[in-house]
């Protein structure tokens, strides 16, 4: 079995928008989105000592292979990145879109994605890149089997939880609930040195450029502004005395 | 503008949250049509005309009988196509989410999501959209049509328009075979169950942070110090330790207390919708960084393991 994972570099600490371009600033330094984490455990989990091959896929700057990195640290076999200029910018159309490209290709039996990028809170993209893949989906797993030829998944929806089966290939978004996902070893960072590290562009993937990033986008920002202020919020660190400063807090609220 | 609001329902009943879009889009002026699939959706098209539907779509397919997303995204595929529609609206949820994003890769359509509000400029149609965490307000718009925007949950009240009998059309696709894909084959509600969390003045709610289930006695010796219920987080309910009928967010209960205390969590926008309206809200997490400082009244920067237990005490020697 093959089994690729979406994984998206995302900026660390408290991201920013470009007040000039009006898109995410991603000149810092970034991470492997969190979420993500949970796919890649989930795939190396399912792996198992199994032939079966684990290939993260990400879409994004040069500097995504880090992120890339560390899943292949967690175990993961081989690296697929598609970076082009051509691709900055891109919503979920346009992103869908290279994303499938760059997916078709690899001929996954399962696609895994993480429940949400800690930058878009999107929580959307797998079900356009099924659509595109012509693939069944299902999101918000917090259990995950694979049984032969099918899937099954236990997920909590608005009304309770729910089992749901699907014959592969399929497109399975986890939740961040599924698993706890490992820390790379020294041995894992080491190894991930060596194993297949792939850019590839939207050439390559014969994605032609006017399909992708603003150009092949549908949406657009049109104007920044600042949030509605709370009032008088209130931000302190704790030095010993959290707890007393907390009941003052309380006390001039009339909540105790 | 040609409007279709996707309404979503269980049993016999609309979704809140959808008939607020359609109340929404009602005050944007112009027929409003809307579309609801499923098992008894040709039963709701009344109920749907008294919120403001001039036309409702209806599906009664088997396809449509289970509430999953494939099939649906043919049935609005075709509705857009049949009724000429430029705009789709959604009202987040599990399944919603899912349906729009297929439907804009199905039709190459813009979709916007996590909209708060929607409106009118100039005849152009801009979306609300915090962003970063609610750190900052996006105006979205779109290029092309149909427009596709997916509403944060609780975004508008539903009221009723006074609308009469809507016209009724019945719509029947050709499924996709990968729509068919995935099967219901279990479902187990378990919300109704536990403590009730609505209706308590002060709730204290755990996640991820308190490190582990044995934990969640912090939150509760807090709770029961301050005379309030405990509610918790997503994660740590599907993570097994504590139980579903605790959960806060939108997929769980929504709450608006007069205090709400949050004990090691992030704050994410699903957890957020849950109790953003509550009158006072303080949080406790290590991070500085958090995004539930963005909404906090009180904010600490710090760990729940040294602050809960020395807060407990205090406020129990206050109470005597
Ligand atoms: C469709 C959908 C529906 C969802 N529905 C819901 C819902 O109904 N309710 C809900 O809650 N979530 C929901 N979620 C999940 C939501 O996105 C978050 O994943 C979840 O709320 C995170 O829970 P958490 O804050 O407990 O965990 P985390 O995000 O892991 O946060 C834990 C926090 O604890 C802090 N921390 C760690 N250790 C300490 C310490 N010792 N002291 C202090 N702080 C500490 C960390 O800094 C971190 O901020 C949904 C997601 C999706 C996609
Ligand atoms: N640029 C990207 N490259 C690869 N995977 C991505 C990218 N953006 C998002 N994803 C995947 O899609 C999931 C949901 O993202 P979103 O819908 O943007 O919140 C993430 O958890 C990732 O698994």
């Amino acid at each position: 079995m093959r089994i690729a994972v979406c994984v998206k570099h995302v900026p660390e600490g408290a991201p920013r928008l470009d007040p000039s371009t009006k898109r995410l600033d991603r000149d810092g330094e970034g991470a492997l989105n969190h979420f993500d984490a949970n796919a890649v455990e989930e795939a190396l989990r399912l792996k198992g000592d199994s032939g079966s091959e684990v290939v993260a896929v990400s879409l994004g700057p040069a500097k995504a292979m880090d992120s890339l990195r560390k899943a292949l640290a967690m175990g993961a076999d081989r690296a697929v990145l598609v970076s082009d200029e051509a691709a900055a910018g891109s919503d979920l159309v346009a992103t869908s879109r290279v994303l499938a490209a760059a997916l078709a290709r690899e001929e996954p039996d399962l696609v895994l994605f993480g429940q949400q990028a800690s930058d878009s809170d999107g929580a959307v993209l797998w079900a356009a890149v099924a659509e595109r893949l012509g693939r069944p989906v299902v999101s918000q797993a917090m259990e995950l089997s694979v049984d032969g030829g099918s899937l099954r998944v236990k997920r909590q929806t608005e009304f309770g939880y729910d089992t749901i089966e699907a014959p592969l290939p399929a497109v399975v978004a986890v939740s961040d609930a599924i698993n706890e996902p490992r820390y790379p070893s020294l041995k894992g960072i080491m190894g991930a040195k060596k194993k297949p590290q792939d850019v590839v562009s939207l050439a390559d993937l014969g994605v032609d450029p006017g399909d992708a990033g603003e150009s092949g986008s549908r949406t657009t920002v049109l104007a920044l502004a600042e949030p509605p202020a709370r009032g008088g919020a209130r931000k302190i660190e704790d030095d010993g005395d959290a707890a007393r400063e907390i009941v003052e807090f309380l006390t001039e609220k009339r909540l105790v | 503008m040609a409007i279709l609001v996707f309404l979503e329902h269980r049993g016999t009943e609309l979704q809140k949250g959808s008939l607020g879009v359609l109340s929404r889009a009602t005050q944007l002026g112009g027929d409003v049509a809307a579309v609801v699939a499923g098992e008894g959706a040709r039963a709701l098209a009344s109920e749907a005309g008294k919120f403001g539907a001039a036309k409702v779509w209806v599906c009664e397919d088997e396809q449509v009988a289970q509430p999953l997303p494939g099939p649906r995204v043919d049935v609005l595929a075709q509705v857009v196509a049949e009724g000429g529609y430029d705009t789709v609206l959604f009202a987040n949820s599990v399944l919603a989410a899912d349906v729009a994003s297929g439907l804009a890769a199905r039709l190459d359509a813009g979709l916007n999501w996590d909209l708060v509000d929607v409106e009118l400029r100039g005849g152009e149609l801009v979306g609300k959209r915090p962003a970063l965490q609610d750190s900052v307000y996006a105006d979205v718009g779109w290029s092309g049509t149909p427009r596709l925007a997916l509403f944060r949950a609780g975004s508008f009240d539903a009221t009723a328009a006074g609308g009469g009998e809507p016209e009724v059309a019945e719509v029947s696709p050709s499924y996709a075979a990968h729509s068919a894909g995935a099967r219901l084959v279990g479902q187990d509600e378990e919300k109704g169950g536990g403590p009730s969390i609505e209706d308590a003045e002060i709730v204290v709610a755990g996640g991820r942070g308190l490190g582990g289930p044995e934990n969640f006695t912090l939150a509760e010796e807090l709770a029961n110090a301050l005379g309030g219920a405990v509610g918790a987080t997503r994660a740590v309910v599907d993570a097994g330790w504590y139980p579903y009928s605790a959960q806060i967010g939108q997929t769980g209960k929504t709450v608006s207390p007069k205090l709400y205390v949050a004990l090691g969590i992030s704050g994410a926008i699903q957890h957020k919708v849950g109790m953003q309206s509550s009158s006072v809200i303080v949080s406790i997490n290590k991070d500085a960084n958090a995004p539930i400082f963005e909404f906090s009244d009180l904010g600490v920067v710090g760990d729940v393991h040294e602050i809960v237990p020395k807060l407990t005490e205090l406020i129990r020697q206050r109470r005597g």
